[in-house]
């Protein structure tokens, strides 16, 4: 083997790698919506999803978690309380598994649906959609987003009802 | 083969059964009686409870927005449905879903915070038995 085809195979082999590497990233990044949440707690699936569906973590920052778990009593016009061993147990499973980056930063608001990140994915949603009976809330992810339970949202996936 | 099967069966079904046993260790007449006896120290002249007294509770405001038939429907043995978020309830009298009323902690933890958006306040002992005695009385 001559050098010139050592090289050549020493820079196919490296390019390779960084392409697919570099893909890799891009994917992973795409992705992040739609492969979906894999952390779990039975107690908050129990807990939460009794009323609602239990809303993945990741969709609110860990200090918004922290004031909602502290105002369950008022919980958006109910009373949700529940005992301190459950809420305790919830509230870190829900700390520790927040939303990070955009979805991180505290906005105020312990409604996911008026956080920024979630106004700035839905602003192509119309108005009748919204109102659609099918739909109701913007609290009703199960509506368009059919494997909202489990944490997917990949926007190749919505569908709308009519 | 089929030994091997019938273990894991076996194992299975335990481990279904065994937490489920752990939380629904008591039954409707069970809690029921707990009713009675905190009635019983808690209301002067208590005379029993009254499914026609119970009915009366569910199917009625009480200066708040909300009835329990707001959520559960005035048919207690059929699907219910969540006022706000729209979610299925399951049916509550323990004719139509044997697993009502098996939990003394769930009892106490829905008729909380239920009393508390329905009335405002904490229910007594005398409605809840009321109300449970009205439940009991449905047939499927």
């Amino acid at each position: 083997m001559n050098n010139t085809t050592k090289r050549w195979i020493f820079d196919s082999v490296v390019w390779s790698v960084s392409l697919l590497f570099a893909f890799g990233l891009l994917m992973d990044n795409a992705m992040a919506d739609s492969k979906g949440f894999s952390a779990t707690n039975k107690t908050w699936q129990a807990e939460c999803a009794s009323c609602h569906i239990a809303y993945p973590p990741n969709l609110l920052s860990a200090p918004a978690w922290r004031r909602l778990m502290a105002g369950l009593d008022k919980h958006f016009g109910t009373d949700a309380s529940i005992d301190a061993r459950s809420a305790a147990e919830i509230g870190a499973f829900l700390e520790n598994n927040a939303g990070r980056g955009k979805r991180g930063s505290d906005s105020g608001t312990l409604r996911i649906s008026e956080t920024p990140w979630f106004k700035r994915k839905h602003d192509e949603v119309s108005a009748s959609t919204w109102k659609n009976p099918k739909v109701k809330t913007a609290a009703n992810c199960t509506a368009c987003h059919a494997g909202a339970e489990r944490g997917e949202f990949d926007e190749h996936a919505v569908r709308i009802p009519r | 083969m089929h030994t091997l099967k019938s273990i894991a069966g076996i194992l299975l079904a335990a481990s279904l059964a065994l937490p489920g046993l752990k939380a629904s260790a008591a039954t409707p007449a069970e809690i029921q009686k707990s009713f009675e006896t905190a009635a019983r120290a808690s209301t002067p002249g208590f005379s029993g409870f009254s499914a026609e007294r119970g009915q009366k509770f569910f199917n009625s405001t009480h200066g708040n927005d909300w009835s329990c038939t707001s959520c559960h429907t005035p048919s207690p043995v059929a699907l219910g449905k969540h006022a706000k978020t729209g979610k299925e309830i399951a049916p509550l009298a323990p004719a139509a879903n044997p697993q009502r009323f098996t939990d003394a902690a769930k009892v106490e933890k829905w008729f909380n915070r239920n009393c508390n958006d329905v009335l405002g306040r904490v229910c007594t002992a005398q409605e809840k038995g009321d109300v449970l005695a009205y439940l009991m009385s449905l047939a499927k």
